[in-house]
């Protein structure tokens, strides 16, 4: 025990010993939380666009939690070291989108002999670890702002480079990752609060000032359903998804329409698989179905914040915190945009929106919460196994 | 090897604790809204959104019945046929935006795209032209055919559908079915398509269908129609429509939000309208109206003409005809408004008025066989007492004598009541005029003996005809005079109803105005009285008991007073409709007006004497229409009649009347045929001849030579 302690850690050694007990020591809470919600989108998708695409979740899913539970048993420490390599990775599948030809207008995916992926869901936990790591290593060696300017500049590189595929929603997703991590990091709330003031300015600018000048930083489109939830009268396109969302939900009452969920079924309700997922289970399951997900995602984040809290190292708490981020930005956005009180902005809804880049990427974070917290459980019982004795 | 200082520290620093708390409660507080919201749109308003999705998913289609034809008195021959057609139809509430009178002169870009569309499929031009809209601003818009064609309709009938193109081919009913998407508020759907195989033949006694208006829609005289639905506008297919229209069938289908249906939720099946037939006879009514037609031509210079016949005994009509004439197809389709100016316009003698029911004048002689019942029932005359006819009649006495002339100076000499009404003596029977009029016309408001009897004939009365709209006409009493003179009076100082002039158009820019009144006018400037404010008086009696004056009597009413003297005194309820049948000719019901006929209670020996007063004028030398009548194979009672009429600022003009009747002979049915030409000048010339057409027909089954009587009595 004690040569952990006094050792220098040289690249490649493991850090902890080898579990010597067989004991239950991932939490299945968190686990339980993200398989439960992939339930839900299997019956959801099943009632609103089909069987075909039910069994597919399913086996994304699945996929996902095999994924999960092996990067829950490596050490994700490691990873640190890989920290410029998967900046450049991130970087790398990010541009290459532009190489492909555009899916329905929008460059986002990369196509792969038999299926294709989406290059910034698997960009956003590449971020993740990144900056965490870019964080970690600068929190000795820099002055607080240089460590701010550095991790807020990386993330931002990162997010104009998909905001134009257009990917707005995610270029948001990467921005909140790297405020995120410099929350946790321990960034005065100095720094903080001057960074959300300039993000506030550059909306502004950019929903406001810039079209009023002429200049268009983002598409007309994407400042109509950005506002469009602020005034819902308006007679466009934005709004009109918003409404027939809202009756989606509201015609689901109590215990939902179940087969009979027309707006989801026959098409008013845009996007029912995807963007407007939650409308969809809420039409269909009913108030109980959406508190249900609800809880599920409550549970999902509770247990984020038991692994930032029980991580043995900065670095644990910087990645748990990036994911806690993501999955709370994309939770809260989509989901209040369904309901009306956000803006529409094309997150997906984790694990509920169908798509196979989406749940596998959230089940690999979830599965390394899983390390975070598995790693923290270890330490802290070595530790205090060490006391002990 | 940088010094891995931050892997040995204790992760929770207090820093960290608070951080975490802090996004814990920001964590928790998002829930507890998103929850609550969550709670109130499903659980608090649920049941509107439920409302909302299920507007969403479906749409009525409707299934439109087809409409029942109208049958001759045979059952046989086809007066209107019914055709289904498949229609292209557009919706203006289901166009992508809607489209109502605000909107027509500039259609929306959405809705002008599914025009183009259309017009592409169903082969039409999309060329913007010139496109005249019946509306207040006379202004011609620009437009497509099929935009031109929506505005006019949308214009005239701001909540119907418009028709763009029928009989079209199932080839564009599946395609617009299959892109409806793109073809959003265009429907193509079978329709009944009104046929009419005999042309203008009782075109306003069939009457027209059209597109139900908004007030109809409201009057509930149409029950069961919905929007857009096609109903009886006019004559036959007015009156018996809701045997005619049948029930539409009406699918709940479920739609996706493109508009395309996904699935059948409800459906009823349309219900077949009834065949209505009727105691028309297309031979007669053939004759009748080329007779008339060449007798309108020839004596009355274009005017206008009517005629009735009908069975004097049950009040069948067998034919009933207005001159000029239409074409009833012409509104089966869409119509231009140049062909509309030309057919209906103001230069066209308003042929859609049936001038046999709807029009009603003063009836000259033809009048005098009611003034003969009145004089014989009240006692006031006797079969056997004459009356020495000078040429002329005078009242009063010393310098406020008033003498009237008969026409053409006529001296008639001795005449009792049957030669009285053979030479048609207008002395005769201003002399029973005067006898009839109440000394006192104050104690008696409603007249004498006369009024009594031509109310009891059905003069001043409706006829009771299943036709809508037929006039009651007019019988001049005292209270009536009164009442026309006060009314005058009332006009010309501005006051009572006639406070406002052309209220629809003189309406002040300055709202508390009002109206513009109207301003006081000399006496007898409008045209009500003549504005001397004079009572009643003997002259009255004396015109009324000839036919001449203010009376006012449509032919059918004077054919329906011929028809008691024809039977025996009862008075019958004339109708057209006999059953409402089945496709397959089953009856299914009788209609009609009752049956019930009047018994006016007269002596049959005063209606002998009548009769032989009516043959001998048709039949015997000397007689008024004996030269039109006297070698028609049948015995004939006839009475001639000269309307002396002044229109408005012209010349007085003579409308020529004739009625009478015919007994059943071993082979027809008893008839009696009324005539009226306008402006067609002696009754003899204009209106027997047509008469005697009509006869040959009815009892010879063909037309003799037509020849214009020479008789210039009135």
């Amino acid at each position: 025990m004690s040569s952990t302690t006094t050792t220098p850690i040289a690249p490649g050694e493991r850090t902890v010993q080898p579990r010597r007990r067989s004991l239950p020591v991932f939490d299945p809470l968190l686990l339980g939380a993200g398989i439960g919600l992939i339930c839900c989108s299997y019956l959801m998708l099943r009632t609103a666009v089909g069987s075909s695409e039910a069994e597919r979740q399913a086996i994304y899913g699945g996929i996902g939690v095999l994924l999960a539970i092996v990067v829950s048993q490596i050490d994700y420490t490691r990873l640190r070291e890989f920290k410029l390599g998967l900046y450049a990775l991130m970087i790398v599948l990010d541009v290459a989108v532009y190489g492909f030809a555009p899916i329905a207008g929008a460059r986002r995916w990369i196509p792969l002999p038999g299926f294709s992926f989406q290059s910034s869901e698997f960009g956003k936990l590449l971020l993740i670890v990144a900056l965490a790591g870019f964080a970690v290593d600068r929190s000795r060696q820099l002055s607080e702002r240089r460590r701010t300017a550095r991790v807020m500049l990386l993330a931002l590189v990162a997010a104009l480079l998909v905001i134009p595929e257009p990917d707005l929603g995610t270029g948001l997703v990467y921005v909140a990752i790297g405020f995120a991590i410099l929350f946790f990091a321990g960034t005065s709330w100095k720094h903080l609060t001057g960074l959300v003031a300039l993000f506030a300015v550059a909306l502004t600018m950019a929903l406001a000032v810039a079209p009023a000048v002429g200049v268009h930083v983002v598409h007309r489109y994407q400042v109509q359903r950005l506002t469009a939830f602020l005034n819902p009268s308006k007679n466009d396109t934005s709004a009109y998804q918003l409404h027939e969302a809202q009756i989606a939900i509201g015609a689901g009452q109590k215990t939902g329409q179940g087969a009979q969920a027309t707006q989801s079924e026959l098409g008013f309700l845009p996007e029912p698989d995807t963007d407007f997922a939650f409308a969809s289970m809420a039409e269909i399951y009913g108030f109980v179905g959406g508190a249900v997900v609800l809880a599920l995602y409550a549970l999902l984040m509770w247990r984020a914040l038991r692994a930032i809290t029980v991580a043995k190292n900065l670095f644990g708490t910087l990645i748990g915190g990036g994911i806690l981020a993501m999955l709370m930005f994309q939770a809260f956005v989509n989901i209040g945009m369904t309901v009306g009180i956000a803006p529409i902005t094309g997150v997906p809804l984790p694990l509920l929106s169908y798509g196979g880049s989406s749940v596998v990427v959230t089940f690999v974070a979830i599965g390394l919460l899983e390390s975070i917290y598995i790693q923290g459980r270890l330490a802290a019982s070595g530790k205090n196994r060490a006391l002990v004795s | 090897m940088p010094e891995p200082i931050d892997e040995r520290r204790s992760p929770m620093t207090p820093q960290l604790a608070l951080r975490v708390a802090i996004v814990g409660s920001v964590v928790l507080a998002l829930f507890a809204i998103l929850f609550f919201r969550l709670w109130f749109l499903q659980v608090l308003t649920g049941n509107q959104y439920v409302a909302q999705a299920q507007v969403n998913k479906t749409r009525s289609v409707v299934i439109p019945a087809e409409r029942g034809e109208i049958l001759d008195r045979t059952g046989k021959s086809v007066l209107v046929s019914s055709t289904k057609a498949l229609t292209v139809q557009i919706v203006p509430t289901e166009l992508p935006v809607k489209m109502s009178l605000v909107n027509i002169r500039h259609p929306p870009a959405r809705d002008a795209a599914v025009f183009d569309r259309l017009a592409h499929v169903l082969n039409m031009k999309t060329k913007a032209k010139r496109c005249t809209i019946y509306a207040p601003d006379h202004r011609h818009p620009r437009l497509s055919p099929i935009g031109c064609d929506v505005a006019k309709e949308l214009s005239l009938q701001p909540y119907g559908n418009v028709t763009i193109k029928q009989k079209t081919s199932k080839y564009i009913q599946y395609y617009v079915a299959e892109h409806q998407n793109q073809y959003r508020g265009v429907q193509v759907q079978e329709t009944s398509i009104p046929g009419y195989p005999h042309g203008t033949l009782a075109a306003q006694v069939l009457g027209t269908v059209g597109q139900i208006s908004r007030e109809e829609l409201k009057s509930g005289n149409y029950p069961g129609a919905s929007q857009g639905e096609v109903v009886g506008q006019t004559g036959l297919e007015a009156q018996y429509d809701q045997y005619l229209r049948g029930r539409n069938g009406k699918q709940q289908v479920q739609v996706n939000a493109q508009g395309i249906p996904t699935g059948t939720v409800t459906s009823k099946q349309p219900t077949a309208g009834h065949n209505l037939q009727t105691s028309l006879d297309v031979a007669l009514q053939r004759a009748g109206q080329a007779s008339l037609a060449e007798s309108v031509a020839t004596n009355g210079g274009g005017a206008g003409g009517a005629f009735v016949a009908m069975n004097p005994t049950n009040g069948e009509i067998y034919a009933m005809g207005s001159n000029p004439s239409f074409d009833p197809s012409v509104f089966t389709g869409p119509i231009s408004q140049k062909q509309y100016n030309r057919e209906f316009g103001p230069s066209a003698n308003d042929p859609l008025f049936n001038r046999a029911t709807q029009a009603a004048g003063p009836t000259g002689s033809t009048f005098k066989p009611i003034t003969a019942t009145a004089a014989l029932q009240s006692g006031e005359w006797s079969i056997a007492q004459t009356f020495d006819d000078t040429g002329q009649y005078c009242v009063g006495s010393g310098a406020a004598t008033q003498c009237r002339h008969n026409a053409g100076g006529a001296v008639d000499g001795v005449l009792n009541l049957v030669s009285a009404l053979k030479v048609s003596s207008d002395d005769f029977f201003y002399h029973l005029g005067a006898l009839l009029n109440p000394n006192n016309p104050y104690t008696h408001p409603n007249g004498g003996p006369l009024q009594q009897w031509a109310r009891n004939f059905g003069i001043g009365r409706n006829p009771g005809i299943d036709l809508p709209d037929a006039t009651r006409g007019t019988l001049p009493d005292p209270r009536w005079r009164n009442q026309r003179n006060r009314l005058e009076a009332q006009c010309d100082a501005g006051k009572g109803q006639f406070k406002y002039v052309n209220a629809a158009r003189s309406y002040s820019s300055h709202p508390r105005k009002g109206y513009h009144r109207k301003p006081k006018t000399a006496a007898g400037s409008c045209g009500i009285a003549d504005g001397t404010n004079r009572p009643w008086s003997i002259g009255d009696a004396e015109s009324l008991a000839v036919g001449q004056g203010d009376v006012q009597v449509s032919p059918l009413q004077l054919a329906r007073a011929y028809s008691a003297i024809a039977n025996g005194g009862w008075l019958v309820t004339p109708h057209i409709g006999l059953n409402i049948e089945n496709a397959d000719g089953t009856v299914l019901q009788k209609v009609g007006p009752d049956p019930h006929k009047r018994n006016l209670h007269i002596n049959p020996l005063y209606l002998q004497t009548i009769r032989e007063g009516l043959h001998e004028a048709a039949q015997t030398p000397g007689g008024t229409s004996d030269d039109v009548m006297g070698n028609f194979p049948r015995t004939v009672y006839g009475k001639t009649g000269t309307a002396q009429y002044q229109p408005p600022g012209q010349g007085e003009v003579d409308y020529a009347w004739y009625s009478c009747f015919v007994p059943a002979s071993a082979t027809s049915k008893p008839i009696e045929v009324t005539v009226w030409v306008e402006k067609g000048g002696f009754g003899d010339a204009a209106a027997a001849p047509v008469a005697r057409q009509i006869l040959s027909q009815w009892f010879l089954g063909k037309l003799g030579p037509f020849t214009s009587g020479t008789s210039t009595t009135l």
